[in-house]
């Protein structure tokens, strides 16, 4: 599909960008260029679930990341390594290049998945949940596991942040 | 065929700025930029030639055409997932920054007591 | 932030919560369900601070009562896959008759309908407290990080 490749161009460009600015506003701006496109790259994919939520899953991560970003002197005054380090990143990634492409030729082309157990759910899922978005019906019905062990990882994840940012019991060091 | 290709490249783009950059910030960039290329590709790989959106509209609508729903609902909670560890390597950024006073990693390397 | 951001928030800020309410509650009709309306939710209130500084915003919602709305979504959701126990198994779709035939199945509504899918609602609304509660907990302590923070002196500038 001819759209789908543009707008991976587009977010290659824009990833380029975001990685090798050197002003860090500027390059915190190009990594939500890559979300959007992403957001529209679902849109053709005909997955429009995974559209909003990556919408709006950028727009917060766009405003926390700038709040990193956000302290003044010198944060972006690092500087990178030099010319021979360079040099052997992109080799080795040139060499897991290759090997990837040769993986690649194994799965199935793209445009015609294998549909196995997914057929089913495609077939059963209107009459055994009665939902008509069958995304929601797997993630809530027939995998509900999974979403049980995600929240999970969120509320773990939420406790992580709160215990890194806590400040009590923290004076005594000083 | 051409599509893996250009998302494998988004997900080198993200390796490299890990493996080479020495700013905290340009790290987690390179973090975000290789979780936004798996998800693309686990999309990629449900999609099907003329499909439809996998929602019914209608009782007697066929299934046929429809994608993959399975890698959708599979990255639907990954992409959540992804914003909360985001957010706490941002915390942990934030509090690096806070005892060292710089994004450096060359400079939070040294001990300091 | 300017007046005219300030006037501004105060139409939309609403619509914007009401649009999340909307996309969690129409979850098993169409795009959308607990996650992105839960991200929403959190947006909203997110907006909130971002026009109105903290204090506006941890008014409407405490830090506390984010987290204590998180537990109350992680204990909803349980609670419904244990109720499944009663009748089948774990995450059992309980509002789901099955008739001694085994050929009919009904549910409390019919397919297409807003009250229809059993428990898929009910976990929807339940994972909607749990995302938004969770991540506007989170955006609350980032702010609070900054503020703490030596050289926060920019933060949170009215």
């Amino acid at each position: 599909m001819l759209q789908i490749q543009i707008l991976i161009v587009f977010m290659i460009i824009a990833a380029v960008i975001a990685v090798e600015s050197v002003d860090l506003l500027g390059a915190v701006v190009s990594v939500g260029a890559v979300g959007l496109g992403l957001s529209i790259a679902f849109l053709f994919l005909q997955a429009p679930d995974l559209a909003i939520v990556q919408l709006v899953v950028e727009i917060l991560s766009l405003i926390i990341l700038i709040r990193a970003v956000g302290i003044k002197n010198g944060a972006s005054a690092v500087r990178e390594r030099r010319f021979i380090g360079t040099s052997a990143v992109v080799i080795c990634l040139g060499i897991f290049l290759i090997f990837a492409y040769k993986s690649l030729l194994e799965i199935p082309r793209f445009g015609s998945p294998i549909i196995g157990v997914a057929g089913r759910y495609l077939m059963q899922s209107l009459k055994e949940t009665g939902a008509a978005n069958v995304v929601t019906s797997i993630i809530l019905d027939y995998r509900a596991l999974d979403t049980l062990g995600e929240a999970t990882v969120l509320f773990t994840a939420v406790i992580g942040v709160l215990a890194v940012v806590r400040k009590i019991g923290r004076k005594s060091k000083e | 065929m051409t599509e893996y290709i250009l998302c494998l490249i988004l997900f080198c783009v993200g390796l490299y700025a890990i493996m080479i950059k020495r700013n905290l910030i340009k790290i987690i960039i390179g973090l975000c930029i290789m979780e936004y290329s798996v998800n693309l590709f686990f999309t990629l790989i449900g999609y099907k030639h003329g499909g439809i959106v996998p929602i019914f509209s209608s009782l007697d609508e066929t299934p046929a055409r429809m994608v993959d729903p399975i890698p959708q609902a599979l990255i639907l909670t990954a992409i959540v997932i992804g914003l909360a560890v985001t957010c706490l390597i941002v915390a942990i950024a934030l509090k690096i920054y806070e005892k060292y006073k710089t994004y450096d990693i060359r400079e939070i390397t040294r001990l300091k007591g | 932030m300017t007046l005219i951001v300030k006037t501004i928030t105060r139409y939309t800020v609403g619509l914007i919560l009401l649009f999340g309410i909307y996309i969690v509650l129409h979850g098993h009709l169409t795009p959308g369900g607990g996650f992105a309306g839960g991200v929403i939710v959190a947006l909203s209130f997110v907006h909130l601070m971002l026009a109105f500084g903290r204090e506006t915003a941890i008014k409407k919602m405490s830090e506390k009562a984010a987290g204590i709305l998180e537990g109350l979504g992680a204990i909803m959701f349980l609670l419904i896959a244990f109720m499944g126990l009663t009748t089948g198994y774990f995450f059992y779709n309980f509002f789901r008759r099955v008739d001694t035939t085994e050929t009919l199945v009904e549910y409390i509504g019919r397919p297409f309908a807003l009250f229809s899918a059993g428990i898929i609602p009910l976990c929807n609304i339940a994972i909607c407290l749990k995302v938004g509660a969770g991540l506007f907990a989170i955006f609350v302590a980032l702010t609070f990080l900054k503020m703490n923070g030596d050289a926060a002196g920019d933060g949170e500038k009215k």
